[in-house]
């Protein structure tokens, strides 16, 4: 195997004895940052299993106000998503950065299309009044409480809408070094840890879509 | 030979103060940490000392009961989140875990320089919260008060909320440099036992910061737009949010506790000469204590109103917590026997360490009996016994740090006798001021009150004196350390003949790549009688 020396600085800080090193760490800090964002969301899991249990029905009632064909859609739109960004990755580690560059500008799109779908749901809801708390005006939900399930809901969803654009803009920053030619075959870290990153985005919608959308 | 300071110094080279500001060293990120978390314990030290001055007389003597409510709420605040949380860490940790394992940095350097910073930003949040005039609701921020409160609740929880990230970042950071940085032959067993306390340290702050974080979240979204997720007139359940915080503050006590046993580790090895005692034990028990906090949360809800079982194993749980704290103990003394032990003042902290914090878990095992915690909850036995583990545990193990790596951070010596002075006033004053308080809590004193009865007032006023008494001592240390940096003796690279790396390998301050060469493993941790370049 031949030793190529780095073409930029950043291929092999100094404190690191070779680029593997460097990889698996950088790698291994990822998986420990994306160990606490499930535990920042598994809070939310947490008070969702504690209400949910406490008020079936209104969890039951509530939950038929969501929009199952929008949830369904953007859930395939977040899959789909997730596979661009494995092939972005996948295309950038045998040198074909033009590829990889289009296929994380798709993974961009179509996240860009989950926060639209959101947007045309969250303002259908903000219209009849199905929102948290005290904001709560709607009265087409039977039961004591129906609010509880909107408080859930959209603690859960926009805290993963937050989650989609800071991948967002991680994704943006990768195009841009991309086209930069910041990455090659040797080096490609900051695009695979953006994709776990991302990955990690859509296992939570994986879990939020049944969970709000399909009770009962 | 005369002694000198290296000319290549972490502390000379690069100069100038961009150089500090934008700093990716761990030693000179400690140095900042080390400016910034003394400022935090100062501000967090004055409030203590008016909570005191205050609770001299039975009455109200000296300010209104609100300013009371608020004081008592910033020092809780500010010394667990400002100060206990990064303190040794962030200062100690980030200076000697690289240095330990022969790393010339921790695996991110940068995101190592950031966690200072956002532990800057989030200390304005909490600036701004006291200039807005303080918060009143106690450090634990139960709901329903918290959410009905009108002082500033908002900006100081999302200040501790930001404070969080820095503090996820220091641990993620030491996992990560412990898994892949060590040099070649420091194997797991060869670390020293420092490195493992900090490691058991980071995987709680990894693990249990996360949960609080959405906690405040939720805290702040109740205030903001009343969601209920707390408020039992809407359906919700003020009780989730102390599970919630609790899930992460017991297990943050461990973040404060932890680092200072793995400093105790080191100064009991070394100024006993003398190999440490059960080395693996000590080791797997820092492991075990970071898995058990994590169990152990509902102790703090026996009267809340949580079913009687959860009560019965979270006390059994409670109590398995002593074991591997017995395990420690019971090593360092077996350590220190037949040792020729000296009494340097690292090693005097370390003394007050073994008595004050066998005494604060002892009395732990107290508040975790379920019928004499119905006795004692929310009394001063209750803040006794903290402060017996924080200040006496954490924050004693903490100053012995301090004192046994300040040669190796700055490269001088202190005067040992005003700084072992500094030590023994500390030991005294601490016991005058905590003790009363088991005594006070036993007799039904509560915690957190205002005005008391008057058959109270002699063990308060014996905790005051003893308070403003301790309050010199950490005066004189601070002096002490602080002079050195200008009159002390140049200390040379192993003034304790320790056998850890940085001792044996690294000039005194070290040069910025903190190694010549990577350091060959020829020995353990703790094989005194390998050591060669003792510096005095």
């Amino acid at each position: 195997m031949t030793i190529h020396p780095p073409t930029y600085r950043w291929e092999l800080l100094d404190h690191y004895s070779d680029a593997t090193q460097q990889r698996e760490s950088a790698k291994l800090g990822m998986w420990i940052f994306l160990l606490t964002e499930i535990l920042f969301f598994g809070g939310l899991f947490c008070a969702y299993a504690i209400y949910r249990a406490s008020n079936p029905d209104i969890f039951f009632n509530a939950h038929k106000a969501l929009d199952l064909h929008l949830g369904t859609f953007n859930t395939v739109v977040l899959i789909c998503s997730s596979v661009t960004m494995a092939v972005a990755i996948r295309s950038i580690q045998l040198d074909r950065i033009k590829a990889g560059i289009g296929f994380l500008t798709a993974t961009l799109g179509l996240a860009a299309v989950f926060l639209v779908v959101k947007f045309f749901e969250y303002s259908h809801k903000f219209h009849l009044g199905q929102l948290p708390g005290k904001y709560y005006t709607y009265t087409g939900i039977k039961g004591t409480n129906p609010h509880l399930f909107f408080s859930v809901y959209f603690s859960m969803t926009g805290l993963h809408a937050l989650h989609v654009i800071a991948g967002m803009i991680a994704i943006s920053w990768m195009i841009y070094r991309a086209s930069r030619k910041h990455f090659s075959a040797r080096y490609y870290t900051p695009v695979e840890l953006t994709g776990m990153y991302w990955h990690l985005v859509d296992m939570v919608w994986i879990f939020l879509f049944p969970l709000l959308y399909l009770v009962g | 030979m005369e002694m000198t300071i290296p000319q290549h110094n972490y502390l000379r080279e690069p100069k100038g103060l961009k150089s500090w500001l934008l700093t990716t060293d761990h030693k000179r990120v400690a140095i900042l940490y080390l400016i910034s978390v003394t400022i935090s314990f100062l501000v967090g030290g004055i409030f203590a000392m008016l909570i005191r001055l205050e609770l001299i007389g039975p009455g109200a003597d000296f300010m209104t009961a609100d300013t009371y409510n608020k004081l008592f709420t910033l020092h809780g605040a500010v010394m667990i989140f400002l100060f206990l949380i990064p303190a040794t860490p962030a200062v100690l940790g980030n200076f000697v875990l690289p240095l330990m394992i022969g790393a010339r940095d921790v695996a991110f350097p940068r995101l190592n320089l950031a966690s200072w910073y956002i532990y800057f930003f989030g200390s304005i949040f909490a600036v701004v919260s006291i200039y807005l005039g303080g918060v009143d609701t106690g450090w634990t921020f139960y709901t329903p008060y918290s959410t009905q409160s009108t002082t500033s609740v908002i900006p100081m929880t999302l200040g501790i909320f930001i404070l969080g990230f820095s503090s996820i970042f220091t641990g993620l950071n030491f996992i990560v440099t412990v898994h892949k940085l060590r040099a070649p032959g420091m194997t797991w067993f060869q670390m020293p036992l420092m490195v493992w306390a900090l490691y058991a340290t980071a995987v709680i702050q990894v693990l249990a910061t996360p949960v609080l974080a959405i906690t405040l979240l939720l805290l702040i979204l109740e205030r903001l737009f009343n969601i209920g997720i707390f408020d039992p007139l809407m359906g919700g359940d003020p009780i989730l949010f102390q599970h919630f915080f609790w899930f992460y503050s017991h297990p943050a006590v461990y973040i404060m506790i932890l680092p200072g046993m793995g400093i105790i580790s080191e100064l009991i090895s070394v100024f006993s000469h003398r190999k440490i005692f059960g080395y693996k034990f000590i080791a797997f028990s820092s492991l075990a204590i970071a898995f058990l906090g994590f169990l152990v949360w509902g102790h703090h809800m026996f009267v809340s109103g949580q079913s009687e079982f959860a009560s019965m194993i979270f006390s059994l749980l409670t109590f398995l917590v002593a074991i591997p704290s017995g395990v420690k103990i019971f090593n360092w003394l077996a350590t220190m026997y037949k040792g020729s032990i000296t009494f340097e003042t690292p090693m005097l902290y370390a003394f007050s360490f073994l008595v004050l914090f066998a005494l604060g878990g002892l009395t732990g095992i107290f508040l975790g009996a379920l019928a004499t915690d119905v006795q004692l909850h929310d009394t001063y036995f209750v803040v006794a016994h903290f402060h017996y583990v924080m200040v006496g545990g954490a924050v004693m193990a903490l100053m012995g740090g301090l004192h046994y790596w300040w040669p190796k951070m700055f490269g001088r010596m202190y005067n040992m006798f005003w700084s072992s002075v500094a030590a023994v006033i500390i030991f005294i004053g601490f016991n005058f001021t905590f003790f009363p308080q088991f005594l006070l809590g036993m007799k039904g004193m509560p915690r957190r009150y205002f005005l008391y009865q008057p058959q109270f007032q002699s063990l308060h006023d014996v905790s005051s004196m003893g308070a403003f008494f301790m309050g010199i001592g950490f005066v004189i240390a601070a002096i002490v350390l602080i002079s050195s940096l200008f009159k002390g003796r140049i200390a040379g690279a192993n003034p304790w003949g320790a056998a850890t790396l940085e001792w044996t390998n690294a000039t005194s301050p070290p040069s910025t790549h903190n190694f010549e060469t990577t350091p060959e493993i020829t020995h353990g941790p703790y094989d005194f009688d390998k050591v060669t370049n003792r510096s005095t």
